[in-house]
C-alpha cells in the first residue's frame, strides 16, 4: 500500500493505516463499520433525488460528514446540510459548524425554532427544553427542500427505541416512525422505494458505538468543537448533571455555581445537556475515558431522555430523528 | 499534493480493548418464552456490557413490577424490549440491536422475536449474521417454530449454528434430559443438512454456561456460549479466500469540475473516473483482469482508491473505487468480476422466497427485484411449491402466504448475471419489492438460473 496521495476529507489525513495491510484478509472493526457506512451513503445518493444531511456540529454528524467526504472522493459531497437550531445551542458548536461548512464549500440551511416561537407556531415548554420542539421545523425544512432522504448520525446504542430502528427508516408525510410496521432489512440490500410525500431517514452509523465513534475520530484525526474536551467552566448542579451557565441555563436559588474541569459527551440543547467531570483534554484521553465509562452517553448528559422510559420512542413517532 | 493539515500529537494511540478488533454479528432465535431476551440480558450483564444507569433503570422497573418476588431480582428482558408495547405486553416485537465487546472481540447482536408473525424479523437478523443462537426450552424440546427457524437458518446459509438448550436448571441439570433434547435437535439439523452445530446446556436466568462454564453441568465439557462466540470465524474472512471477486457498481465517481475543496490540484482530477462499490466477495488486485456485466467486456484494474489512499488490493466487505484501463460503458447496476468468472446473464431463474408480507403471492404477480445495485421488474411465472416444515419437503401450492417459504420461477425484464445462493451468497440474494407501495415483500435466494 502506498502512502496516502492527498488529504481526503474533512480534516487531517488518516493518522494510521485506515485499511489493513495487504496479505491479511481481516478487517478491523472500524474498517468494517467504515465500509458499511460508506456503502449506505452511496446507496442513498444513488437511489434518491434530493438527500440532505442533518448537521449540528455534534460528533456523530461530523463523523457522517467525514464518511460522506470519503465516499465521494475526489468529488464534493453531493448533498447539502440541514440544521435545526433550537436557539439554545452552544456558541462554540455553531462556530465550528459554520467553519466546517465554509471549509468544505457545502450548502447549509438552518431552520430556527426561535422563528417558530416568535410567530406563535410553537410555544415554549414549561420545562424550558426545546429538543421536542425541533420536530416541526425539521419537517418543514425537509418539505421546503423537497428532501426524499435525510441522513442522520443516530446510533442504535444510544437508546432502546433507536436500537429497533432500521438503517433506512421510512417516514410518512408527518415524519412519523411506525415501529410495528418496519420493512425487513435483508443482507446489505437497502430498499429505498417510497411514495410521494414519504421520505427516508438514513442512519449510516447505526451500528457504531460511542467508543467506535471516538476511536474513529482518533484514527482519522477529525476535528471537533472544543467543548468535547476537558476545559474549565462555570457550572451548577441540577438533576445530577453539571449545567453550564448561559442565557437559557441560569442557576436557581440554592444551586451553587462553581468552576470545574468538565467536558461534554453530547452537545445538544444547552438547556437540557449536561457536562461531565473529566480531565480528558485530548482525543486519546477521551477514548480511554469512554472505554472505562460506567454510564451511557445519554444517561449522563440528557435531561430530556429522563422524562420517561419511552421518551425517545414517543418523539420519534412524532417525526423526530 | 496536499499534506496533512493537522496530526494530533497523540494520534495513533491504540487502546488495549480495541486491539484484536474483529467484529462478529450474531442473531438470536427461538419460540415465545424460550427466554431469548433473558439470555441476551444475561450475556450483556455477565460480560459487563450493561452500564450503571441502564442497570439501575431496569432494576427499578423490575422491582416496581414485583419481578423475582420479595427478594428482588432483575428482569433482563427489560434491557432489550425497548418499545412501550413490548414492555407493557412483556413480549419482543422487533429486532433489537445490541453492542458489546470483550477483550477478544466486538459483537453486534440482533435479538429477534419468536412469535410466528414476526418470522420476518428472524429472517432479517439471520441475513447479516455470522452465527445464530437458537434457543430451545429444555422442557419443551423441538417445536414447530424451532424447525421453522432452523430451516430459515439452513436456507440462508448462516455459517455457524449454536443451539442453546435453555432452562436446564428447571430440569435439575439432568444430563439425560439434555441428551434427549440434543438428540432430537441433531435429528432435525442433519435432516436440514446443517454442518457443524454446537449444542450446549444453559440457564439464562441463573447464568449457567452463558459466560462462564457452569459447575452444575459437570457432564458438559464444551465451551460456554461466550467462549464460542469469541472463537468462531467471521464469514467474510472464510469466504473471501474461496469466492470469486464481485463488485456491484453503486455509482460512477466522475467529479469533473466539482472536486473536493481540500484538493489543491483540482486539475489533476478533471478526467478522474472510477467505479464505486462494496466488494461483495473475493479479492481484487491492481493489474487484475476483470469482466463487466452487462456487456461482457474485459479490462484491467489500474487503480483501487479509498478516499485518497491508493490500495494494492481490496476484498470483501471493503467499500472502494476501481479505476479501469479501458473506457467501458459502466453504470450503476453493472457488476465487475474476476475475468471469466461472471455467469451468463439470464432473464429466467428459480428461487426460494421467504414471504414476509401479509398480502399473498399468486402466480402472474408483477414485482420488482433488487439484486446488488440493480432493481428490475419481474413476473412470478410459477409457484412450484411451499416448504412443509414438518416433512421439510416441497408440497404443491397455489401461492405463498406470510411466513411461507416456497419455490418460484421468475422472469426478469432485463438479463442479470445471477448466481445461485450456494455459489455466492451476495450475488445469489435479492429483495422482492412491491412496485406500488415499495414494501419489501420477500427475501429471495436463487436456486437455479436459465430457462427450464
Amino acid at each position: 500500500m502506498r502512502a496516502p496521495r492527498v488529504n481526503a476529507v474533512t480534516t487531517a489525513i488518516a493518522t494510521e493505516s485506515s485499511v489493513q495491510a495487504a496479505g491479511s484478509h481481516r478487517l478491523s472493526q472500524l474498517d468494517v463499520l467504515e465500509s458499511e457506512a460508506i456503502h449506505i451513503i452511496r446507496e442513498v445518493v444513488a437511489e434518491f433525488e434530493r438527500p440532505v444531511l442533518l448537521f449540528s456540529g455534534g460528533k456523530d454528524s461530523v463523523v457522517v460528514l467525514h464518511l460522506a467526504a470519503k465516499a465521494f472522493w475526489p468529488g464534493k459531497v453531493p448533498f447539502g446540510l440541514l440544521h435545526v437550531d433550537t436557539g439554545h445551542n452552544f456558541p462554540e458548536v455553531l462556530a465550528f459548524r459554520d467553519a466546517t461548512v465554509a471549509r468544505l464549500g457545502l450548502r447549509l440551511t438552518v431552520a430556527k425554532v426561535q422563528d417558530y416561537i416568535d410567530d406563535g407556531r410553537l410555544r415554549e415548554r414549561a420545562d424550558g427544553t426545546r429538543n421536542p420542539l425541533q420536530t416541526l421545523p425539521l419537517l418543514d425544512g425537509i418539505a421546503a427542500g423537497r428532501h426524499d432522504a435525510v441522513f442522520g448520525g443516530a446510533r442504535r446504542d444510544e437508546d432502546k427505541a433507536r436500537a429497533k430502528e432500521r438503517i433506512l427508516s421510512l417516514r410518512d408525510e408527518f415524519g412519523q416512525w411506525d415501529p410495528r410496521n418496519q420493512r425487513p432489512e435483508l443482507w446489505n440490500l437497502y430498499n429505498g422505494r417510497h411514495t410521494v410525500g414519504q421520505h427516508v431517514r438514513a442512519f449510516p452509523i447505526s451500528n457504531w458505538t460511542e467508543y467506535n465513534v471516538w476511536r474513529y475520530i482518533e484514527r482519522e484525526g477529525i476535528e471537533l468543537p472544543p467543548l468535547y474536551y476537558a476545559h474549565e467552566r462555570e457550572v451548577f448542579r441540577r438533576d445530577g448533571m453539571w449545567r453550564a451557565i448561559g442565557p437559557v441555563s441560569e442557576p436557581r436559588p440554592g444551586e451553587a455555581v462553581e468552576t470545574r474541569t468538565v467536558r461534554y459527551r453530547t452537545v445538544g440543547d444547552m438547556s437540557c445537556t449536561g457536562a461531565v467531570d473529566s480531565d480528558a483534554a485530548s482525543v486519546s484521553a477521551v477514548v480511554r475515558e469512554v472505554a472505562l465509562s460506567t454510564i451511557t452517553e445519554r444517561g449522563a448528559t440528557r435531561a430530556d431522555d429522563r422524562i420517561s422510559e419511552a421518551a425517545m420512542e414517543d418523539r420519534k413517532k412524532d417525526g423526530y430523528f | 499534493m496536499t499534506q496533512a493539515l493537522l496530526t494530533p500529537a497523540d494520534a495513533g494511540t491504540t487502546f488495549a480493548a480495541d486491539a484484536p478488533g474483529t467484529l462478529f454479528r450474531f442473531a438470536t432465535a427461538g419460540s415465545v418464552d424460550d427466554g431469548k431476551s433473558t439470555l441476551v440480558g444475561r450475556l450483556l450483564h455477565d460480560s459487563k456490557a450493561i452500564l450503571a444507569d441502564q442497570l439501575e433503570s431496569v432494576t427499578r422497573t423490575s422491582t416496581e413490577r414485583g419481578f423475582g418476588g420479595a427478594d428482588g431480582g432483575i428482569d433482563f428482558a427489560l434491557l432489550t424490549d425497548g418499545l412501550r408495547a413490548e414492555r407493557e405486553q412483556g413480549i419482543t416485537i422487533d429486532v433489537a440491536y445490541r453492542y458489546f465487546a470483550t477483550a477478544r472481540r466486538s459483537f453486534i447482536l440482533a435479538d429477534c422475536p419468536g412469535h410466528v408473525q414476526y418470522t420476518r424479523n428472524m429472517v432479517t437478523g439471520a441475513t447479516t449474521a455470522d452465527a445464530v443462537i437458537m434457543l430451545i426450552d429444555a422442557r419443551k424440546g423441538v417445536l414447530e417454530q424451532t424447525r421453522r427457524h432452523l430451516s430459515v437458518v439452513s436456507l440462508l446459509r448462516v455459517p455457524h449454528v449454536i443451539i442453546a438448550v435453555n432452562k436446564i436448571d428447571l430440569l435439575g441439570y439432568d444430563e439425560s434430559a439434555f441428551a434427549a433434547v440434543a438428540a432430537s435437535v441433531r435429528a432435525v439439523t442433519s435432516e436440514l443438512g446443517l454442518g457443524a452445530v454446537h449444542v450446549l446446556p444453559v440457564s439464562a436466568l441463573v447464568g449457567d454456561n452463558v459466560v462462564d462454564r457452569s459447575p452444575r453441568t459437570p457432564w458438559y465439557d464444551g465451551p460456554s456460549l461466550l467462549e464460542l462466540l469469541e472463537s468462531l470465524p467471521v464469514v467474510d474472512e472464510v469466504e473471501t479466500a474461496i469466492e470469486a471477486f464481485r463488485l456491484p457498481v453503486q455509482l460512477v465517481l466522475r467529479p469533473q469540475g466539482a472536486v473536493a475543496v481540500a484538493l489543491e490540484d483540482a486539475d489533476a482530477f478533471r478526467d478522474y473516473r472510477a467505479y464505486a462499490g462494496q466488494v461483495a466477495s473475493g479479492t481484487v488486485r491492481v493489474g487484475d483482469s476483470v469482466s463487466v456485466a452487462p456487456g461482457g467486456a474485459t479490462t484491467i484494474v489500474t487503480g483501487i482508491d479509498f478516499a485518497g489512499t491508493e490500495l494494492t488490493e481490496a476484498f470483501a466487505p471493503m467499500s472502494v473505487a476501481l479505476r479501469l484501463a479501458d473506457d467501458i460503458d459502466i453504470a450503476r447496476g453493472a457488476v465487475i468480476g474476476a475475468a471469466g468468472t461472471l455467469p451468463e446473464s439470464t432473464r429466467d431463474l428459480t428461487a426460494a422466497l421467504f414471504w414476509l408480507d401479509p398480502r399473498a403471492l399468486t402466480p402472474g404477480d408483477r414485482t420488482l427485484v433488487k439484486f446488488g445495485t440493480n432493481t428490475v421488474q419481474a413476473i412470478v411465472s410459477t409457484v412450484t411449491g411451499r416448504l412443509n416444515l414438518d416433512t421439510l419437503e416441497l408440497e404443491p401450492a397455489g401461492g405463498l402466504e406470510v411466513n411461507d417459504i416456497g419455490e418460484v420461477g421468475l422472469r426478469l425484464a432485463a438479463p442479470l448475471p445471477v448466481e445461485t445462493f450456494t455459489e455466492n451468497r451476495r450475488s445469489g440474494a435479492f429483495l422482492v419489492i412491491n412496485a406500488q407501495d415499495g414494501a419489501t415483500l420477500a427475501a429471495g435466494i436463487v436456486t437455479g438460473s436459465g430457462a427450464r
